[in-house]
């Protein structure tokens, strides 16, 4: 089956996140978002009839997606939680194609939204986490991209510096983007070399802040897309994948998931990396850029070091990568950090990113990754002129 | 003797006999009878070829370093005595283990020879680490 133009992002709804997040609840931003969303699209909430919705951190809880739902007021034919990490965002726009090829509904509500307060990390709930990796102090993502990252300059010769030219040309264009958490202040290479060193080699620039937010994205029929107020923004290709959850456990610690969720949707697409006007991979680490981008296949694998030097990652770049900052720039709002990566690119193919535009954004490529590069969701988005 | 606050393993009927042993400062992994992989972590059935044949064999306790991070400052309370060396061990057997190297940070090196030693934290708790070789 392909889900090739069988459906169309309209609509999306986006806050700036926050440090600190007060008062706020991870349903009140839903609320906020999907509101912006649906008008965005043009929309009534009524219109709404399908709704994929991330679990928060902040707020777990038996039979989320109902729940959320009635809080939303929404009546709908089509609902589920997506829970593959930073990837669910990604995971989304796929699933809502196949419920609307299905004949299943018309507009889909996807929506994540999470208070990620600054902290401490959660112990694993997970039996064989708790049991085979806390009592070694492997607790949260850090340590394992930090040994990917270790494990990636030993096999290939990737430099620190060039892993800090990617949080360095992210930062360049989230300073165009009023949403970004960090904003205000351009960084250097040295800069981020010269920041802490938080789990060796990865320093504090180099790791994703957390921060409070959520987003939302409608996606709709071809029939309704077409009379959208918006340039629809055509999905054309996914693929998605997983063969670990610790990377310990990885058949390979360099070489990702990413390999074949992102042939997958290239191969539906009918189009190679090259074609891409833009990328937005996961960047929950910059290791994690060079990665995705090694195994899309944008660059060869071990490359990716000399890739991010060679070009230029700015939305004003040969190569326009991450454009809204990236997370390391935006900031991670917990599961709605990877939303970030997929309004950007509706946002970009839209028109709608003002200082930031992307020249000529027609097709863009975006990465969801969940996890320690476990989960994988890739994605092929096209706006048709 | 200072309370230990640091998370402990809670075996489970699949992988008691891994931590028994451990007590004994022995490292046994199971092993496939079909298709004669070492498994770690312990499983119910054989995760390359499904078999449940499968059955406990003591190792020889070496490896290297496949993977390490020197961890400056840890996402929990739990270990604020950073820093500290979490490592990917890969044994001689093949299966890779998550696990400390008890070293200095500046000594420990990707693909270094590493053998097991045991951690007795708790009267009732040891811990496979591994030192240089």
């Amino acid at each position: 089956m392909s889900l090739k133009g069988k459906a169309a992002a309209i609509g999306i709804g986006e806050l700036k996140p926050v440090k600190e997040p007060g008062d706020l609840t991870a349903l009140g931003l839903m609320a906020t978002v999907a509101a912006e969303a649906i008008a965005d699209a043009g929309l009534e909430k009524k219109d709404i009839d399908g709704f994929l919705v991330g679990v928060p951190f902040s707020d777990p809880g038996m039979i989320y997606p109902a729940s959320a739902a009635e809080v939303l007021g929404l009546n709908v034919r089509m609902l589920n939680q997506v829970d593959i990490g930073g990837a669910s965002p990604a995971g989304m726009i796929w699933r809502a194609a196949a419920a609307i090829d299905a004949g299943m509904c018309n507009a889909v509500l996807c929506i994540v939204a999470d208070l990620n307060k600054v902290g401490d990390q959660r112990p694993p709930v997970i039996s064989v986490q708790r049991e085979f990796e806390a009592p070694y102090g492997n607790i949260g993502a850090n340590c394992g991209y930090a040994m990917i990252a270790r494990r990636h300059m030993h096999e290939y010769g990737t430099t620190a510096r060039q892993m800090a030219k990617v949080a360095v040309d992210q930062r360049t264009s989230a300073l165009k983007n009023p949403l970004a958490t960090f904003n205000d202040k351009a960084l250097t290479i040295d800069d981020v070399l010269n920041s802490r060193m938080i789990v060796d080699p990865l320093h504090l620039y180099e790791i994703v802040s957390p921060v409070s937010g959520g987003a939302a994205i409608i996606v709709a029929s071809p029939e309704l897309a077409k009379r959208a107020k918006n340039p629809p923004i055509w999905l054309l290709g996914a693929g998605e994948y997983a063969n670990h959850s610790t990377i310990t456990y990885a058949p390979s610690i360099t070489e990702s998931p990413i390999k074949p969720a992102a042939a997958a949707a290239f191969k539906m697409a009918g189009l190679q990396p090259k074609d891409m006007d833009l990328a937005c991979p996961y960047d929950c680490y910059t290791i994690t850029v060079i990665v995705t981008l090694e195994d899309a296949g944008f660059c060869k694998k071990g490359e990716g070091g000399p890739f991010v030097m060679e070009h230029d990652l700015t939305y004003a770049g040969d190569f326009p990568c991450n454009t809204h900052g990236g997370q390391l720039s935006f900031g991670q709002p917990g599961l709605a950090g990877g939303m970030s990566h997929v309004t950007e690119a509706i946002r970009q193919l839209m028109g709608r990113c003002g200082e930031r535009q992307v020249k000529r954004a027609a097709l863009g490529y975006v990465n969801g990754n969940g996890g320690i590069m476990s989960e994988q969701s890739s994605l092929v988005l096209e706006r048709r002129s | 003797m200072s309370e230990y606050y640091k998370p402990l393993p809670k075996p489970s009927p699949t992988s008691r006999p891994f931590w028994e042993a451990a007590r004994r400062h022995e490292l046994t992994l199971q092993r496939c009878g079909a298709c004669r992989a070492f498994i770690y972590y312990p499983r119910d059935r054989c995760p390359k070829c499904f078999s449940d044949q499968l059955a406990w064999e003591r190792v020889s306790g070496r490896g290297k370093v496949y993977s390490f991070t020197v961890v400056r400052r840890a996402s929990s309370r739990a270990f604020s005595d950073a820093p500290y060396v979490l490592a990917i061990v890969e044994l001689a057997e093949g299966p890779r283990m998550t696990s400390n190297i008890i070293a200095a940070p500046e000594d420990v090196r990707v693909e270094m020879p590493v053998e097991v030693c045991f951690d007795d934290v708790t009267p009732d708790h040891t811990l496979v680490k591994f030192k240089p070789a």
